[in-house]
């Protein structure tokens, strides 16, 4: 146990220390979408991989937070923290209705009605006339961060960025190693057992999936900001798909996992060679398959098995 | 000895101060590269009317560049591609990247309007260039414009008021409209509208199909069923050579006659003249117009095995009018070059003569035409009739409706 521990802190003072110097190795942009993503990816897994929900509509949240944060920065003039603030709340108050309506359901059934949820959502951005359709929501202003530093520099940004993964990822780390944690944990084990305990099961999955959701918001947000964009890609139901390969891939209940995931898919997306375009769905979905059959623990998750044998 | 000649130099007859001029312009193209980027669409929908075919265009353009400068440009050329997705979101991450790792000076192509609009704010940010060829959106040089951009080729307010303006005329003077429901069709349907009612047509109703779409039959009926002469379909792409064609297995044409808003020679192609004759859209290009887009779009077909659409020319002639620029100002910096694009008129098969707006739009003549039946085809791309020439000054949005920050500041 003692090892694990430090295995851990091990592994987030080297998160902070690539991250730190990742911008002078690495086009900072491009590190900064990772982050991005790999907040969402942990965010999802906080509900996937600790309390064992499935959802498939964590896209909602994603573009809930990216469309009010853009529209906020740009039509209302807020800074850019509170835009995240502000994407990161209303991402957490969709996710509370999602959250109470699904769980009357589990399995599949939780996942369908998450889905058909978040093209509700998709569905609202598409018509909803701030949000431009089809064309987007371009021009969100950077901004300066607390009246202070001016984000149109690219490395304040990054900075800025990675700040806002770096608290988001310590809260969930913390909220899995707290007692609310644990009991998640329980639930995904054995719901019926955590209710026989005398825990208020339905209330534990709102709030977890409250988090997950609010989390998702605040890296919707960080990312149109990087962008200056929010688009309907982001509402997709395809995003919902991804967030779940990439903790997949990653390392489904691990801590690191998602980064890690989040990480390979995106470069994956950057990377493939031209003419690759409308295939990436093919080989993403390829990779997902391999995923599963071949590695069910995703890469994070391999390793650990490895080192605790 | 050296010394009196600098002084002479110094001094300064005009050939001197001209010399001098184009050492230091040398010196002033950031890192001696001008680079252009082609964002397109590579693989999707839209590849047949720009995708390669815009990459090969932009390439030609460079070519005929160098060729007209006799290798003597005081600059390097490189082109990059990349495929866009029809996404903004991965445009704009493209673009950025571009931008501020590869030094790219000017992107050009830009296919759907999406794209168009979120890389524009970022090239404006950074003080790049854009030049938009495959975009539509009237947005572009209004709401959206920006000063470091330029709307090449066309856009939904052309298209609509040459057709839907010329159709009237010609008697369909009632209209029904097939829209795909989402902000494009919903402006192109409107802006059309507008135009059949200016001229003195009706319009009796619309539908709107889901976007997009695959099963028109029920709207279909629809339309047949109100009676309208024309029917207008305000959407794009496969929706619109599916909605063509399923109008043709329904035999609602040629009862009742089909109007494209949004139209290539690309789609006209893929749908053959039996399905499409007769119809009437408007474009800004066409390969069989005289000697010269003749004698480029063969150059173009030879390596491509395809005929060129406008927006293939468009980009080959923002380029060429791009690396013109270039030269002769001597710098890569966008204000200089965009200043220098303006002041100057467009020198080239595709618009002779034309003048980039304030708005940032290119005013150049567009053409109605008529696509040729079966009968009337003699080859493969032997596809329309030009039935009209719209003069430059009639063709696009008149500057006084324009919501454009740039021109409304100035009143």
């Amino acid at each position: 146990m003692n090892v694990r521990v430090n295995g851990t802190l091990l592994g987030i003072a080297l998160l902070l220390v690539v991250g730190l110097i990742a911008p002078l190795l690495v086009y900072p942009t491009f590190m900064m979408k990772v982050w991005c993503f790999a907040l969402f990816a942990c965010a999802f897994n906080l509900l996937l991989g600790y309390t064992g929900l499935l959802s498939f509509g964590h896209a909602a949240f994603l573009s809930v937070g990216g469309y009010l944060a853009g529209h906020a920065c740009k039509a209302w003039g807020f800074t850019p923290e509170l835009g995240i603030l502000l994407g990161t709340c209303a991402g957490g108050a969709v996710g509370y209705v999602f959250g109470w309506l699904a769980i009357r359901r589990s399995g599949i059934y939780f996942a369908m009605i998450t889905l058909a949820l978040s093209q509700m959502i998709y569905f609202v951005w598409l018509q909803a006339p701030f949000t431009g359709g089809e064309d987007g929501l371009q021009g969100v202003p950077r901004g300066r961060a607390f009246g202070l530093i001016d984000l149109d520099n690219i490395y304040a940004m990054y900075y800025f960025v990675f700040a806002v993964f770096m608290a988001g990822f310590l809260l969930i780390y913390r909220t899995i190693h707290s007692p609310f944690g644990q009991v998640l944990k329980s639930i995904r084990e054995n719901e019926p057992r955590a209710i026989s305990l005398g825990y208020d099961v339905d209330r534990f999955k709102v709030l977890a999936f409250t988090l997950s959701a609010a989390l998702s918001g605040t890296a919707g947000a960080t990312k149109t900001l990087v962008f200056q964009l929010a688009s309907l890609s982001d509402a997709h139901w395809h995003m919902s798909g991804e967030v779940v390969l990439m903790t997949l891939l990653g390392g489904l209940g691990t801590v690191f996992g998602p980064v890690v995931g989040a990480l390979l898919v995106i470069t994956l997306q950057n990377q493939l060679p031209q003419g690759v375009g409308a295939w990436v769905p093919v080989i993403m979905g390829s990779i997902f398959v391999v995923c599963v059959t071949a590695f069910r623990r995703g890469i994070v998750g391999e390793l650990q098995a490895l080192f605790r044998r | 000895m050296k010394k009196v000649i600098k002084q002479v130099a110094a001094i300064g007859a005009a050939g001197a101060l001209l010399a001098a001029g184009v050492a230091f312009s040398q010196a002033k193209v950031s890192d001696g590269i001008v680079k252009i980027g082609v964002l397109t669409d590579l693989s999707g929908l839209y590849s047949d009317l720009a995708g390669p075919g815009s990459v090969l265009a932009a390439q030609m353009a460079i070519d005929d560049f160098r060729a007209e400068t006799k290798g003597g440009a005081p600059f390097k050329i490189e082109i990059v591609s990349a495929d866009h997705l029809n996404k903004g979101d991965i445009a704009a991450n493209r673009a950025r990247e571009w931008f501020e790792r590869d030094n790219v000076d000017m992107i050009a192509d830009l296919v759907t309007t999406s794209t168009a609009l979120a890389v524009m704010p970022i090239a404006q940010k950074l003080g790049k260039i854009t030049i938009v060829s495959g975009a539509a959106s009237t947005l572009i040089t209004n709401e959206q414009c920006t000063e470091n951009n330029v709307h090449w080729t066309y856009d939904t307010y052309a298209l609509a008021n040459g057709t839907g303006r010329a159709v009237v005329k010609q008697g369909g003077d009632s209209w029904y409209f097939l829209t795909a429901d989402y902000a494009f069709g919903h402006s192109l349907e409107k802006d059309t509208g507008a135009v059949v009612q200016a001229s003195g047509g009706k319009v009796l109703g619309a539908v709107r199909h889901p976007f997009p779409g695959t099963d028109f039959s029920s709207f279909l009926l629809k339309a047949q069923a109100s009676g309208a002469k024309v029917i207008g379909l305000a959407n794009a792409g496969t929706d619109t050579t599916n909605s063509i064609r399923q109008a043709s297995e329904f035999g609602i044409t040629p009862k009742q006659q089909l109007a494209g808003l949004l139209m290539f020679v690309s789609d006209v192609h893929s749908l053959g003249p039996k399905v499409a004759g007769g119809m009437y859209l408007t474009e800004t290009f066409y390969w069989d117009l005289n000697e010269q887009t003749r004698a480029w779009s063969k150059r173009f077909f030879d390596k491509q095995k395809r005929m060129p659409t406008m927006v293939h020319a468009g980009v080959y002639s923002g380029v060429l009018h791009y690396l013109r620029s270039v030269a002769a100002t001597g710098t890569d910096d966008a204000k200089a070059v965009m200043g220098r694009m303006r002041a100057t008129p467009v020198n080239d098969f595709f618009a002779p003569g034309a003048r980039i707006r304030e708005d940032g739009r290119l005013i150049k003549d567009a053409y109605l035409f008529q696509v040729k039946t079966p009968a009337e085809s003699k080859g493969p791309w032997d596809l329309y009739h030009l039935r009209q020439t719209i003069p430059a000054d009639q063709a696009w949005q008149p500057l006084a409706d324009s919501r454009c920050a740039l021109v409304t500041k100035k009143k």
